[in-house]
């Protein structure tokens, strides 16, 4: 099915290749490039860097937990390792990676020749790219360098008053402060970067109405960063002033609130995680047409509960807050709006399955990751439904069923979203295809790994195991899950593992991959892989939602039914 | 397969790319405003909570006279911007110029007014929840209006080099809408903080 042209021949301009140049001048070129193609590389590529710390920061605490009275790890190093895996995982692996999916194809998906601002774009990556440093350098100057240095250990979100100088001393939890700080405002320059792309830069014909679901759940995305990311500029803007110039924000002594950091963390935290999960949602939405042979099941009703879901999700934020003890009325406002907000969710799995039903299914790596990416939404959904319930949310807050829940999102939707990109647009970032054969093994040994973490992790939460604790003791019950849920995560490890394996491979050895490998419908397979630097020799001129598919079916062109 | 030689109806065109730098900066005033929404949320939630003196009604006075230099400075960065797109580019410079000085003046009665507070009423971000909460808010819009200030600076001495032409007009309106969006900011900070709560 593949076709070897470009459907749009490229412009040829001879270039070097990249192995004939000096090492020096190829890294100059990638630390000056403002192309949102190699921003895009390099964003992705920085956040799995991040993924695998991460991920050894939690394979560390799983080790810690598979038996009882274990006494691998201290409890001072266990905080720093959940603090430390949760802010990586969120700030510096999920949000890049997603950021540069977004940067690699808003501009190929909407026929531009790059973002509307270049030069910020690059200036947002490097201010990500800084702030995880500065949160890593903590490692080693978290007591200013006199004496031994230490991670942060406050938790991710870092409630106060543990973050006061009293309790927190040193320095850990200011390079903390200043890590997300900075990356904020790369978060927010991407975000305005983005918007500013999909409003103003669309080529010709591409109305909003006709861009690709991965452009729209990005422009979404876009919005929710500008609105969300302040909160928690301004939440850390006044941690800063409380521990260094002697404020009282969240200090209880002198009359500060305790809660009300809770409040300004989550109004940023939860549209947070509609942040990562809506362009995971894009990528299901452009993987699974393709794969079925069909186009999109109701367009114009995913888009709407895209919308929907970025407007919901800037009033659910309290749901985090159950345990804290709040008025029944903002209980009740709380269990209302996270419930509603099950409801575009819902939508959009069902038209995943309306989209399937009946089509011409093909089950490459690509597919087998979002299709088990839509299952596992659907599970993580229901959880979801459960602990927005008041009730049942003070039996099982904090416990360990809260962590299988958004794990269960963050893993089984954005992460399998993201292997499921990572192999549907391969061969259209190096030309090359990746091994299927390499890649069933690491859907099948990534998803056994997956269940077997997070679908036991639910129980020792039911038998009351609480987060964050170093260890337990024998009698409680929770050894056997525990163990169980260790295991899973050798299969995980050794999965991606295999992946980097396979992606390595296939940039020297794949096969040569040609302009449109999947016979797919959107922009970006419309010129060469990899595109060239100006992406498009000719701008394409859109007249439906599916260029490609008018472009090689001048006889039954999708706009004469649109 | 050729290349698509179908025609493009007027209609179908987008949002033209001119327009980016203003989408741009409406992304930029819309994420400006959030941080400052929170700001604005903890000084009315704190208000009244101090457990210690002084209080807002002791030691506040309406700053009438900077709150005017700043309101007007709206009017006269709107003037220049009107001039500029006419082409007469020196009486942009001059209401540019009056831009920037009625910004500094509105700048330095906030200074005077700090050092009024802080050595002759005691009150500093330290004091109590008022003054943790007055100087960070106020803090925050003095530190923009001192950004704008400086893109003034800048932009005024490129219209000294003779390096601002008609064309960026645009680009200047652009700048514009920044300098306007700090002049609406401190609409609320003065009702907020000498209004509604002193």
């Amino acid at each position: 099915m593949a076709e070897a042209q470009p459907i749009v021949p490229p412009l040829v301009i001879p270039q070097e290749r990249e192995g004939s140049r000096p090492f020096v001048q190829v890294l100059h070129d990638w630390i000056v490039t403002v192309d949102h193609k190699r921003l895009g590389i390099m964003y992705f590529s920085y956040g799995i860097l991040a993924l695998v710390i991460g991920g050894i920061e939690a394979s560390i605490m799983r080790a810690q937990l598979a038996v009882a009275n274990n006494n691998l790890v201290s409890p001072e190093v266990f905080n720093q390792l959940f603090t430390m895996h949760g802010t990586t995982m969120i700030f510096f692996a999920a949000m890049p990676i997603v950021f540069g999916i977004a940067n690699y194809l808003t501009p190929l998906m909407i026929g531009a020749r790059d973002m509307a601002f270049p030069r910020l774009n690059a200036w947002g990556f490097w201010m990500t790219a800084f702030g995880g440093i500065i949160l890593y350098f903590s490692f080693v100057g978290g007591f200013g360098l006199y004496g031994a240095g230490s991670a942060p250990d406050v938790g991710w979100f870092a409630y106060a008053p543990l973050t006061s100088p009293a309790f927190s001393v040193g320095h850990s939890t200011d390079y903390w402060t200043i890590g997300l700080l900075i990356s904020g405002f790369g978060s927010i320059a991407t975000g305005l970067n983005i918007m500013t792309t999909v409003l103003c830069m669309r080529g010709p014909g591409m109305k909003l109405n006709r861009m690709p679901m991965l452009v729209w759940l990005n422009s979404v995305m876009a919005f929710l960063i500008l609105v969300a990311i302040g909160p928690l500029t301004a939440a850390q803007l006044m941690l800063l002033i409380d521990r260094f110039l002697g404020g009282h924000f969240f200090d209880t002594q002198a009359g500060g609130s305790a809660v009300i950091w809770m409040h300004f963390f989550w109004i940023f935290g939860h549209p947070e995680v509609y942040i990562l999960v809506l362009p995971a949602f894009g990528i299901l939405s452009e993987v699974i047409p393709v794969f079925s042979r069909k186009p999109i099941f109701g367009y114009n009703i995913m888009v709407a509960a895209t919308v929907a879901i970025g407007f919901i999700s800037l009033s659910v934020w309290a749901h985090h807050m159950f345990t804290v003890g709040m008025t029944s009325y903002a209980n009740a406002f709380f269990v209302a709006s996270t419930s509603a907000i099950a409801v575009p969710t819902g939508i959009k799995i069902f038209n995943w399955v309306g989209t399937m039903w009946g089509g011409k299914i093909t089950f490459t790596t690509a597919m087998l990751f979002s299709v088990a990416a839509v299952a596992q939404m659907l599970i993580a959904g229901l959880t979801g439904i459960m602990l927005a319930a008041a009730p049942f949310d003070w039996q099982l807050g904090n416990s360990y069923f809260v962590i299988a829940h958004f794990h269960y999102v963050i893993l089984g939707v954005i992460v399998f979203g993201v292997f499921s990109a990572a192999y549907y647009w391969y061969p259209k970032v190096t030309g090359r295809m990746m091994s299927e054969t390499l890649g069933k093994w690491h859907f099948w040994l990534f998803l056994i790994g997956f269940h077997m973490t997070f679908d036991f992790m639910h129980i020792p939460g039911l038998l009351g195991m609480p987060r964050r604790i170093y260890t337990y003791e024998a009698s409680r019950g929770w050894q056997t899950w525990n163990t169980i849920v260790s295991i899973g995560v050798i299969f995980q490890a050794l999965a991606v593992l295999i992946w980097v394996f396979n992606a390595t491979k296939s940039y020297f050895r794949g096969k040569i991959a040609g302009s449109d490998p999947w016979d797919a419908w959107t922009l970006e397979w419309s010129t060469s892989s990899p595109p060239p630097d100006y992406n498009f020799a000719e701008l394409p001129v859109v007249r439906s939602r599916r260029p490609l598919w008018d472009l090689k079916h001048p006889e039954d062109p999708d706009w004469k039914y649109e | 397969m050729a290349a698509s030689t179908m025609a493009v109806p007027q209609a179908d065109v987008p949002l033209s790319a001119n327009l980016k730098g203003k989408v741009g900066m409406w992304c930029l005033i819309t994420a400006e405003s959030s941080i400052f929404l929170i700001f604005v949320v903890a000084y009315l939630y704190y208000a009244g909570k101090s457990i210690s003196g002084p209080t807002p009604a002791q030691v506040l006075d309406i700053p009438y006279f900077a709150s005017i230099c700043l309101f007007a400075s709206s009017g006269t960065i709107m003037l220049a911007e009107k001039a500029l797109h006419r082409g007469n580019v020196k009486r942009f410079g001059l209401f540019w110029f009056l831009t920037l000085a009625l910004g500094v003046i509105f700048l330095f009665k906030t200074g005077a007014e700090w050092y009024r507070l802080i050595y002759h009423e005691g009150l500093t971000i330290s004091t109590n929840l008022f003054g943790t909460t007055y100087y960070s808010l106020v803090g925050l819009h003095a530190f923009h209006v001192t950004v704008g200030a400086i893109g003034l600076t800048t932009i005024l001495l490129f219209t000294l080099f003779g390096a601002v032409k008609q064309e960026h007009a645009e680009r200047i309106s652009v700048f514009g809408m920044y300098w306007h969006f700090v002049d609406a900011i401190w609409v609320v900070v003065l009702s907020v903080v000498y209004f509604i709560t002193r």
